[in-house]
């Protein structure tokens, strides 16, 4: 059974980060089409911050509990901005979800995922179809849920990011009804939102991450 | 193709220019140790008063630091370049300006800022500290009149500021500092108009595209697009368009006084302001408004956008002597 170490976690937010940092000017484009432009710039400095925080930690001596706690508090003393809310909450209740773990099979990956959503719902207020990071991470949860006892953890991660990749796709025939780009009414058709594109690129960072760790089964 | 900044390294942009604030102004502002997004009036915070605390994103110099002194706002919480400061420096601002009375937050009324301050609020409540909200929601162009409270706050700030900070230095009670707070967002009016974009400093490519014959009207300080995308016309026709529609919400009898902010949204020049306040006046005299003050200049500013806001403040007497209580602010002066 493929299980996540502490160390393997840590790596797999940097993977993250890495993914986050050569997406600035992609997330930033996306959100000046309907909101201020900042996100890619938000949640890169947010998980250059986890990184900073996360190798100060000694992974042998930290369970994943650990690990998500000090990425709450990294991004979000970091950055603010309303990804630093939502993605706190979300790294704090993954960190709930696993307390008991030593590692992270697939099993504790969809509690994770399933947390990390139930986090962004409760602080944000938003619902599926207001075209939010939402619209991503839900399917996204979905995915992590149906999957059968025996789905490999590779396997699980890769249909989670697909769910996230389709979700963020859907965003785009969305009309906003939360955050900023919610002024704009019908205008907001016809673009990808920027936090579900944010939540995609990161699901397929975490998934691409486990399948090298791990091979494809 | 790159924008041209004056910047270092963009990571290190907020404390740098935090670090310059405070040598221009070390009189007015200090910074919290622990917490160094946290700016705090040196006069101002003081027990049995209620404090006020305003925050927000950075680029809308002086918006907010600017107006943290006595007689207005006892502290800013300062955030990344166009995003709310994270939880941590408006808990470190409230603990500081706490006078035993409680501690108002005002804001303009944004998404992510809401998130962060109402979590400060939260964690404030947990040390004693009771704090309340009041959001601002003076841009008339972003959402309609029936929708008021989903709103973004934007120039108006300064006059709803401006009220709520003399009604706190007048050693007024939490329930009547909250009361008029949400009246003077009640009675503040802005609508915006955009020539051209702005970049941030990591990424320093514009945050929107505009024609080079074209303007939008009600575009966000953030570069939220507007209502209204057209060519661009006379300083004239384009004051009247934005009159127009706050006029129409206003509805001003004939005699009422108004506080006029004409602000310029980082690289519209002080001339093209004072050619648009001349409008403002001819239009206002036209119905018998009177102008109680002017103010022209960048207020609220969105980095180096082209652009320019009108603001209306409709005062009555109460607005009147809260407008006219003196302040005395790192970058506002008044009394």
């Amino acid at each position: 059974m493929n299980s996540l170490s502490s160390e393997q976690l840590v790596a797999m937010f940097n993977a993250m980060a890495d993914s986050m940092k050569s997406s600035i000017d992609h997330l930033c484009e996306l959100d000046g089409a309907i909101g201020d432009a900042d996100h890619g710039v938000t949640m890169s400095l947010g998980f250059e911050a986890v990184r900073g925080a996360l190798a100060e930690l000694d992974p042998q001596q930290a369970p994943p509990t650990v690990v998500f706690n000090t990425a709450a508090k990294s991004f979000l003393a970091a950055v603010g901005a309303s990804a630093g809310p939502l993605y706190a909450t979300a790294f704090m209740r993954a960190a709930t979800a696993v307390k008991e773990q030593e590692t992270l099979d697939a099993a504790a990956m969809a509690k994770v995922v399933e947390a990390m959503v139930d986090g962004i719902r409760h602080r944000g207020k938003a619902e599926a179809g207001d075209k939010t990071m939402l619209d991503a991470w839900i399917p996204a949860a979905q995915a992590a849920n149906q999957a059968p006892a025996d789905t490999s953890l590779p396997e699980l991660m890769r249909q989670v990011a697909q769910a996230a990749n389709a979700g963020a796709e859907s965003t785009i025939g969305m009309q906003a009804k939360k955050g900023r780009s919610a002024k704009l009414g019908a205008r907001s058709v016809g673009h990808m939102d920027a936090g579900a594109a944010s939540t995609a690129l990161l699901l397929n960072a975490a998934s691409q991450f486990v399948v090298t760790t791990f091979g494809s089964h | 193709m790159k924008t041209k900044k004056l910047i270092n390294n963009p990571d290190n942009i907020i404390e740098e220019m935090l670090e310059g604030v405070l040598a221009a102004h070390p009189d007015h502002l200090y910074q919290i140790e622990s917490s160094p997004r946290a700016i705090v009036a040196k006069n101002g915070p003081r027990q049995g008063k209620v404090g006020l605390m305003i925050g927000g994103g950075s680029g809308h110099e002086p918006t907010f630091l600017g107006f943290v002194g006595k007689g207005l706002a006892d502290a800013a919480a300062i955030g990344n370049v166009f995003a709310s400061p994270p939880p941590d420096p408006a808990l470190a601002c409230a603990k500081a300006i706490d006078g035993g009375e409680g501690v108002l937050f005002m804001y303009g009324n944004y998404a992510g800022d809401v998130m962060n301050f109402d979590m400060a609020a939260e964690m404030a409540a947990m040390d004693d500290i009771e704090v309340r909200t009041v959001l601002t929601t003076d841009d008339v162009a972003s959402a309609p009149i029936e929708n008021r409270s989903e709103r973004r706050g934007v120039a108006g700030n300064f006059f709803i500021f401006k009220a709520a900070g003399a009604a706190c230095d007048k050693m007024l009670s939490f329930d009547e500092c909250e009361r008029v707070a949400i009246k003077a967002n009640d009675h503040t009016y802005t609508m915006g108009v955009a020539l051209g974009p702005c970049s941030l400093p990591h990424t320093l490519k514009p945050n929107f595209e505009l024609g080079d014959d074209e303007m939008e009207i009600g575009l966000g300080i953030h570069g939220e697009p507007g209502v209204e995308r057209g060519k661009l016309r006379s300083a004239d026709e384009v004051t009247d368009a934005l009159l127009d529609r706050i006029l129409d919400e206003m509805s001003p009898s004939k005699g009422d006084r108004v506080a006029v902010l004409v602000n310029s949204l980082g690289s519209t020049s002080l001339m093209e302001l004072y050619v648009i306040n001349r409008r403002v006046k001819q239009r206002l005299d036209d119905i018998n408004v009177d102008i109680h003050a002017s103010w022209v200049g960048p207020y609220c500013t969105s980095l180096e956008m082209a652009g320019a806001s009108i603001t209306l403040h409709h005062l009555d007497g109460e607005l009147t002597e809260l407008l006219q209580h003196p302040c005395d602010c790192a970058m506002f002066r008044a009394g």
